[in-house]
C-alpha cells in the first residue's frame, strides 16, 4: 500500500506551551484515517502543519512523497491542488455567494467554458445534498449545517485525491450527518480519495474510519484499527468509546 | 506531479463515424484538449463511438462533459457508443449526473438601470433614516445614563481615552509641529518682500488657533480613531458578538457607543491644545530662524494681538467635531453586514464621511461666529 501522508517525529510548541512531543503515523493511500483526541490536543493543528498553514517546531510531514517543510514556492502551490480542505468553521469567502465559492479554484486554475463549470458546480451542490437554489445565497444567509456542506463542496470542486476535514459532521443533524458519512465513503470508493478527518462524532467515528490515531497529552497513545484501540487501556480511550450509542 | 498526467488521442473516420480513443487519465486540467480535439475530428451530423478501454482514470468534471457529450448526441438524434473496460470509470460515469443551474429560474434577473437608481436613492434615504435613529438612540443612552450616572463605563472610557488620545498626542504633534513649519517657511517668503516681518506672529495666531489645530486634529483622529471604530464594532458584528452582548443583556450603545463618544469629546479640546502648541513651535522655529524674530518678541506679539477668544473659539469645537467622528465611525461599523468586504468598504467610507461632517461643521461654525461677531 502506497503511503500518501508520512508524520515523522512531529514536535509542536507555542511557546512554553508544547502541543506535540513526537508524533509518528502514516496514512495510506484510499484510507478514512482519523485523528481523535480530547479538546485542545491539537488535532486541528496537525492538520494545519499538513496543508502548510502553519510552522513545525521540529520533525517533517511527507505527502505525496514531497516534504512539506522544505518545499519550493511552485511545488507547494502545485500540491495544493491536489487537496481540499474542510475547515472546523466552514471559512467560506463571506463576499461570494455559494456558486462563486466553489467555482473559485475551478474558473482560477482550469480553462474549462463557463457552462461546464456550472455544471461541475451543480453536481458538487447536489452530491453534498444542497438544492440547487441555494447556490446564490450569500454564507451569511444559510445555516451552520448548509455551510458545512458548501465548504465541503468547494473542498471538492477540484477533485482532489486528499481530503483534510475538521470535524465534518459537528452541527449537522443526526440524518445529514450519517448522510455525510455515507457521501465520504461513497467518494472515496468513486474518486479513490484518501480522507483525513479529525471528529468527536462515535457513530461517524465507527462508520468510515478504517484506522485512527489518538493523541493525549502530547504523544500518540494509541494508533491503527479501531477495534484495536477500543480494547486499549487509557483514561481517554475508555471514557470517549464507553459512551455507549 | 499528480495533476500534470497526459492524455493522447487516436481517431478515424469512417461510414459517417468518428471512432475517439483516449489513454491516459482524463481531469480538469486535461479536460480542455480532449475537448479541443474532438471539436476538431468531428464533423457536423457525424456519429461517435467513444473508446475509453485505455483510460486510466476519470474524475466528475470530465465524466460531466462525457454525459453531456451523450445527452446532445441522443437530442440529434445520432448514434453515441461508448466502451470502457475500467470498472472505476464506468462506475464514476454512472454515479455523475449532469444538472443545470439556472439563473433565470430562481427569479435572479438584471436590474435595468432605472431600476438601479431608485434601488440606489432609496437605499441612501434609508441610511439616513437610521442615522437619525442611531442619533436617537446615542441621545437616549447620554439621557439614561445621567440619570443613572453609577452605571457610566469608567473603566471602558477611560481604556479609550488612552487608546484613541493619549496614544495620538505623538502623531497630533508631529503633524501640527510640521504644518507649523511649512506655514510660516511659505508665507514669510511674502512677507519678506513687504519687510513686514512681524505680522507673521497675528498670521500663525489667528489662523492655527481657530481653524489649523480643530481641523488638523480632527483629520489625524478621524484617520485613526474613525477608521479603528468602524473596523472593531464591524468585526465584533460578523462574528455576533454584539448579538453575544445584546442576549446577555449588556447594551452595546452604552458598552461600545457612549464610552468612545464620551471620550473623544473630552479629550478633543486637549488634542487641539496641544495641537496649537506645536503648530505654533513650528512657526515659532521658523520666525527665528529665517525672519530674524526671537522667541520673546514672538510672544509679546502674540499676547498682544491674538485675542484669547480665538484660541477659545478652537478649542470650542474640539467636543462637535469629536462628537462626529465617533459617532459616525460607530455608525459605519454597525452598518457592516455579515462579509468581510463591507468591513473595508465600511471604514473607508467612516473616515472620509466624517472628514466631510466635520469640514461642513466648521463651515457652520465660522458663518455663525461671524454673525455673532467673535
Ligand atoms: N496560534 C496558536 N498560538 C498559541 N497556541 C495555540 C495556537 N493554535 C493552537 N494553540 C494551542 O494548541 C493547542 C491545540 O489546539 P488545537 O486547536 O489543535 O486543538 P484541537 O485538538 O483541534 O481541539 P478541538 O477539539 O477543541 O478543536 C491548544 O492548547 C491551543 O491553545
Ligand atoms: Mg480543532
Amino acid at each position: 500500500m502506497k503511503k500518501i501522508i508520512d508524520v515523522k517525529d512531529l514536535y509542536t510548541q507555542f511557546g512554553a506551551n508544547v502541543v506535540h512531543a513526537g508524533l509518528n503515523f502514516h496514512i495510506n493511500e484510499g484510507e478514512i484515517y482519523g485523528i481523535l483526541g480530547p479538546s485542545g490536543c491539537g488535532k486541528s493543528t496537525v492538520l494545519r502543519e499538513m496543508v502548510m498553514l502553519q510552522e513545525l517546531s521540529g520533525g517533517s510531514i511527507e505527502i505525496f512523497g514531497q516534504d512539506v517543510t522544505n518545499i519550493s514556492y511552485d511545488d507547494a502551490q502545485e500540491l495544493r491542488k491536489n487537496w481540499g480542505v474542510l475547515f472546523q468553521g466552514g471559512a467560506l469567502f463571506s463576499s461570494l455567494t455559494l456558486y462563486e465559492n466553489i467555482a473559485l479554484s475551478l474558473q482560477e486554475y482550469t480553462e474549462l467554458d463557463k457552462n461546464l463549470i456550472s455544471e461541475i458546480v451543480a453536481y458538487k451542490i447536489d452530491i453534498v445534498g444542497l438544492k440547487p437554489k441555494d447556490a446564490y445565497l450569500y454564507p451569511s444567509q444559510i445555516s451552520g449545517g448548509m455551510k458545512k456542506k458548501a465548504a465541503l463542496a468547494r473542498a471538492l470542486s477540484l477533485d482532489p485525491k486528499l481530503l483534510f476535514l475538521d470535524e465534518p459532521t459537528s452541527g449537522l443533524d443526526p440524518i445529514s450527518a450519517r448522510e455525510f458519512d455515507k457521501l465520504i465513503l461513497k467518494l472515496r470508493d468513486l474518486l479513490g480519495l484518501t480522507v483525513v478527518m479529525v471528529s468527536h462524532d462515535l457513530k461517524s467515528i465507527y462508520d468510515t474510519l478504517d484506522r485512527a490515531a489518538i493523541i493525549d497529552n502530547k504523544i500518540i497513545v494509541a494508533q491503527g484499527k479501531l477495534d484495536d484501540i477500543i480494547s486499549m487501556d487509557n483514561p481517554f480511550i475508555q471514557t470517549f468509546f464507553k459512551a455507549d450509542i | 506531479m499528480l495533476s500534470k498526467k497526459k492524455l493522447s488521442f487516436t481517431s478515424s473516420f469512417a461510414n459517417n463515424r468518428l471512432d475517439f480513443s483516449l489513454t491516459g487519465e482524463i481531469n480538469l486540467y486535461t479536460l480542455v484538449s480532449f475537448e479541443k480535439e474532438l471539436e476538431s475530428k468531428l464533423r457536423n451530423g457525424s456519429e461517435l463511438s467513444l473508446n475509453l478501454d485505455d483510460i486510466t482514470s476519470i474524475d466528475s468534471a470530465s465524466a460531466i462533459y462525457i454525459n453531456k457529450l451523450e445527452q446532445t448526441f441522443v437530442e440529434k438524434q445520432l448514434a453515441f457508443s461508448l466502451t470502457c473496460k475500467n470498472e472505476q470509470v464506468l462506475n464514476t460515469l454512472k454515479t455523475v449526473h449532469v444538472m443545470h443551474l439556472d439563473l433565470e429560474e430562481f427569479g435572479y434577473k438584471q436590474p435595468s438601470f432605472l431600476e438601479k437608481l431608485g434601488e440606489d436613492a432609496i437605499l441612501r434615504m434609508k441610511k439616513f433614516v437610521e442615522f437619525l435613529s442611531f442619533f436617537g438612540q446615542i441621545s437616549y443612552g447620554f439621557f439614561y445614563l445621567f440619570k443613572h450616572l453609577r452605571s457610566l463605563r469608567y473603566k471602558e472610557i477611560f481604556f479609550e481615552i488612552n487608546e484613541n488620545a493619549i496614544k495620538a498626542f505623538g502623531i497630533v504633534a508631529l503633524t501640527s509641529f510640521l504644518v507649523g513649519v511649512v506655514m510660516a517657511y511659505q508665507s514669510s517668503v511674502q512677507l519678506k518682500i513687504y519687510g513686514a516681518n512681524i505680522f507673521i506672529v497675528d498670521m500663525l495666531g489667528i489662523s492655527i488657533f481657530r481653524e489649523l489645530a480643530p481641523l488638523l486634529t480632527a483629520i489625524v483622529i478621524a484617520g485613526r480613531s474613525g477608521s479603528s471604530f468602524t473596523a472593531q464594532i464591524g468585526a465584533m458584528k460578523i462574528t455576533e458578538e454584539l448579538d453575544a452582548m445584546r442576549t446577555m443583556g449588556f447594551d452595546p450603545i452604552a458598552f461600545l457607543v457612549i464610552p468612545r463618544i464620551i471620550a473623544l469629546m473630552l479629550m478633543m479640546p486637549l488634542l487641539i491644545f496641544v495641537s496649537d502648541v506645536t503648530g505654533l513651535l513650528g512657526g515659532m522655529l521658523v520666525a527665528n530662524l529665517d525672519l530674524g524674530i526671537s522667541t520673546s518678541l514672538f510672544l509679546d506679539r502674540l499676547n498682544e494681538v491674538v485675542a484669547a477668544k480665538h484660541f477659545f473659539v478652537g478649542i470650542a469645537k474640539g467636543p462637535f467635531f469629536a462628537f462626529l467622528i465617533a459617532s459616525i465611525g460607530i455608525f459605519r461599523g454597525l452598518l457592516v453586514k455579515d462579509d468581510t468586504q463591507s468591513i473595508g468598504i465600511n471604514t473607508t467610507k467612516s473616515v472620509v464621511e466624517s472628514i466631510f461632517a466635520v469640514i461642513v461643521c466648521d463651515a457652520v461654525f465660522s458663518i455663525i461666529f461671524t454673525n455673532v461677531g467673535i
